[in-house]
């Protein structure tokens, strides 16, 4: 979850976002995110008592930042705006659960590093954050968990988030990316109560927790890691829903994350093979 | 870019994708070098136990007289799709000397209609014989009164026999101990509810006045006859925030046979999902604290304002933030520091939900004691899907060691419900609160088949996992754990309570050489049973402290007195008692390797 990721270098901008938002508001909507996530977290905390401990935000933020800080200075060869590593240091820290202190921090790193390496035309592939993420639940199940707490499971804390993402995601204009999830996530949850016979609000449940909410808000929504065309964005994000759904229907817990993992870099990669390669 | 990036851009690549490599490889690396190994079938000989841990544990149930099968409620069929979630608790199980013999008794509830609770009295010849029928207190799971979900034993009238408190989802109900002959039910003139589903119920002595009050949680609301539904919105509302469950109860005991309830007018308001609870003068100000542990949320910490008030203090001792799913408390002098640790079994499902037991220690700060969570330090973190859990020195080395239940739905092998469990718990609360929402388990396992644990102090306070060793491991749905010295040898023996399954009793052989001490209290001022008293033993330049409990732990019961492992050594300097009365006694070298019976002076 990095929204909006900022690019590792100028060729990862994605270039809507450069042409139509001027200077001044990019700079003030840079900051939008990390400001709302961070009001997340604390309201969740809190209120509901979401995070394990501020020992892990710290850990995976303070990783995330200088693994950014590092990688920056040695493969770019410049310091970064740290905008972004401080997202992808929140996000892991609400996103997984452990009794210990390491997956915090590695997964921090993981998903840094993979923005340096993962690269295909000078573009970085997978959403950082999501890419970590999934790597620990998959590789890690001994001592990593997604997360579990929900915010009271109540519906308020849904009527804050929802309104102020959605604002976000519109400023970012990536609401039709996360309109069309929902909404095939909810047809497609009508599908699945036919197949496995499941109530149709058993399957549609899940939207209505915290984890979804970070991710449909957030991590889908990444400018840097969806393609550039509005159609080629609805496609993908009916892709991941549609993907997500086969997952589900084969009892994939992290569903959601797996799907987004296997979606995104290839929908990245087509898009990029069809452009020019873009210059150093 | 800068000229040394550039320069050397390509190395810098290459030394970035190693790092990033190394990264993806290290969860299997490091789950290479901490696979915990905690069952070796080659090793688990008693010999290499014995030599190598001190002491060994045998089940001995059949040979002994102990066959126990528990059998699990049918509920209405409106539940019917997920029956073995909602029906996976009633197996408990207390130790006690009813008839004053000087032996550990058993007594084990069922909870099936029709089917009898067991009482075994235990013949002083290696055996037992179940004499529930004959002492009256069998037949307690007739229909239309609900099935037993545990009992604790106490001595409310003071005459010398411990009387049976039975908690149900059903009418709760209490039997007069008539000298250890049999048993009188004196429920009508109690004045107990007429229907409680409640899950954990104790005995302790709340205002110090020499009498033995009920402290009882609700898990469901009392509304609710889990057999006759009129509505199918009984679930919690929340998997971490539910406080829609049963309300508590307080019965005070007024000293002449009846209680009043006062859970309300004390401050014991709360309806969360209440699975334990533990009474221990936590803040040693001579009052009994009162910790719970709960279901679908965060556990309460009561503290105790002189025996006329309780208040919630969780936040304050900073052991009541963070919501989990609190199955048992119980608490241990783990450090040998004269401070009660207290430990709370949770769920820990890997890649699923890694809740993690709690492990909370005491630290004495200038205004008040606060609590820090050390269970992954000291080793007791990561127990499966927990249940009952116990302090007791099992190899007699002077250090309290840790018995873990485990398991929750041992159903068909190699499924899983957790996908679907997950699917619904991460809902809203109209959603998870709905039975009628909850997929069919049809037949499916949910953290089935997972081993107990049995850690093992090394006398610091750190813990190792040695089940696999030492037996005691079993792979059953296990719930209730009570130790005693079931056989007057001087080793606590195990005794663990299965869910729908049979029950189990470790027969525990320590190694020669290992000592030990017991004391039996009896209160004159206080009240007779001497729940709620501590005894402090000092002896070879260590310090032990054990409380008397009125019931510990999920649905459970230890033995009466308490028992001290002396490694070593067979010289005890004093032990200190703490009698609830507020009366300090000391005993000056008292002999090793004996029960000492010890009433309060007066």
């Amino acid at each position: 979850m990095s929204s909006p990721e900022t690019p590792v270098s100028q060729t990862d901008s994605a270039p809507e976002t450069a042409k139509s938002v001027s200077f001044n508001k990019r700079l003030d909507f840079r900051y939008a995110p990390p400001v709302l996530i961070t009001l997340i977290l604390l309201a969740g905390h809190l209120s509901f008592g979401i995070l394990a401990s501020y020992r892990t935000v710290i850990l995976a933020v303070g990783t995330s930042m200088i693994t950014e800080l590092v990688l920056a200075r040695l493969v770019v060869g410049k310091w970064r705006n740290l905008s972004s590593a401080y997202i992808t240091g929140i996000s892991v820290s609400i996103l997984i659960r452990s009794p210990m202190f390491w997956p915090y921090a590695l997964c921090a790193m993981i998903s840094i590093a993979t923005k340096y390496v993962l690269r295909y035309r000078g573009r970085h592939l997978w959403n950082p954050s999501n890419f970590g993420v999934s790597w620990m639940l998959f590789t890690a199940p001994f001592s990593v968990a997604g997360l579990s707490i929900q915010w009271g499971n109540n519906l308020w804390p849904m009527l804050i988030i929802w309104p102020l993402g959605l604002v976000i995601v519109w400023r970012a204009r990536r609401f039709h990316v996360t309109f069309t999830y929902i909404v095939s996530f909810i047809v497609l949850s009508g599908l699945r109560s036919v197949i496995t016979g499941a109530s149709f609000l058993a399957e549609v449940a899940p939207l209505t927790g915290p984890m979804y909410q970070l991710f449909v808000l957030f991590m889908i929504t990444d400018p840097v890691t969806t393609v550039s065309s509005r159609k080629g964005r609805i496609l993908v994000a009916f892709l991941i829903a549609l993907v997500e759904f086969v997952l589900r229907l084969n009892e994939f817990i992290y569903a959601p994350f797996y799907a987004l993992f296997l979606v995104g870099p290839v929908a990245m990669m087509i898009e990029l093979r069809r452009k020019k390669p873009a210059t150093a | 870019m800068t000229d040394f990036s550039e320069k050397y851009q390509r190395p810098i690549k290459m030394l970035v994708a190693m790092f990033l490599a190394g990264l993806l490889t290290a969860p299997l690396i490091i789950q290479r070098y901490t696979a915990s190994g905690t069952f070796s079938p080659g090793k688990d000989s008693r010999e290499f136990a014995l030599e190598h841990f001190g002491f060994y544990l045998e089940n001995v149930a059949l040979a002994s007289g102990l066959e126990f099968t528990h059998q699990s409620p049918r509920l209405d069929p409106k539940l019917q799709h997920i029956l073995p979630q909602i029906a996976s608790m009633g197996a408990s199980v207390s130790i006690v000397d009813f008839n004053r013999d000087g032996w550990s008794d058993i007594y084990v509830t069922d909870s099936r209609y029709g089917t009898q609770n067991a009482l075994y009295r235990n013949e002083s010849d290696g055996t037992f014989r179940d004499v529930a029928a004959a002492m009256g207190v069998a037949d307690v799971n007739r229909q239309g009164t609900g099935v037993s979900m545990g009992a604790v034993w106490g001595d409310y009238d003071n005459d010398g026999y411990e009387d049976i408190f039975l908690y149900k989802w059903g009418k709760p109900e209490l039997f007069h101990n008539d000298g250890g002959s049999g048993f009188t039910s004196v429920t009508e003139q109690s004045e107990l509810p007429r229907w409680v589903n409640a899950n954990t119920a104790i005995w302790l002595d709340y205002n110090s006045d020499g009498y033995l009050d009920i402290f009882m949680g609700g898990y469901y609301p009392a509304k609710f006859d889990l057999w006759n539904l009129n509505t199918t919105r009984i679930m919690p509302e929340s998997f971490e925030y539910a406080q829609n469950g049963g309300r508590n109860y307080l019965f005070e005991n007024q000293g002449d046979g009846t209680f009043r309830e006062l859970a309300g007018q004390v401050g014991l308001t709360s309806t969360r999902w209440t699975l334990a609870a533990g009474a221990a003068d936590l803040q040693q100000d001579g009052y009994p604290e009162l910790f719970l542990a709960n279901d679908f949320g965060v556990d309460e910490f009561y503290a105790n304002d002189q025996g006329e008030r309780f208040r919630e203090v969780g936040n304050e001792v900073k052991t009541g933030f963070t919501p989990k799913s609190g199955m048992n408390v119980t608490f241990g002098d783990i450090a040998n520091q004269g401070l009660f640790a207290i430990y709370v079994t949770n769920i820990t499902e890997e890649g699923v939900l890694m809740q993690g037991n709690n492990l909370w220690m005491p630290r004495q700060g200038n205004a008040s004691m606060t609590y820090s969570n050390i269970a992954g330090q000291r080793g007791v973190e990561l127990g499966g899907w927990s249940y009952g859990a116990q302090f007791g020195d099992l190899n007699n080395d002077g250090a309290v060691d840790l018995y873990v239940a485990n398991g929750f739905i041992s159903a068909r092998k190699g499924t899983s419900y957790w996908y679907d469990y997950s699917k619904v718990t991460g809902g809203n609360s109209a959603i998870i609160s709905d039975a009628r929402n909850w997929p069919d388990m049809r037949g499916r396992s949910q953290s089935g088949y997972q081993r107990n644990r049995v850690w093992l102090n090394d006398g610091t306070g750190r813990f190792q996992e040695v089940a696999g060793y030492v037996g005691g491991n079993a792979i059953f749905d296990s719930r209730a754990v009570a130790l005693g010295d079931l056989w007057n040898r001087g080793v606590l023996d195990v005794v663990v309570a299965n869910q729908n399954d049979r029950l189990l009793v470790y027969k525990n052989t320590v190694s020669r050489g290992h000592h030990w001490i017991g004391f039996r209290l009896e209160g004159t001022r206080s009240n007779r049973s001497a729940v709620g008293a501590t005894v402090t033993l000092h002896w070879d330049g260590k310090t032990q402290s054990q409380i008397v409990s009125g019931g510990i732990g999920y649905c459970s019961q230890n033995q009466r007195r308490v028992q001290f492992g002396l490694g070593d050594s067979e010289q005890v300097e004093q032990a200190v008692i703490h009698w609830p009365s507020g009366n300090r006694q000391q005993i000056s070298r008292p002999e090793a390797g004996k029960v000492h019976l010890v009433r309060e002076p007066q």
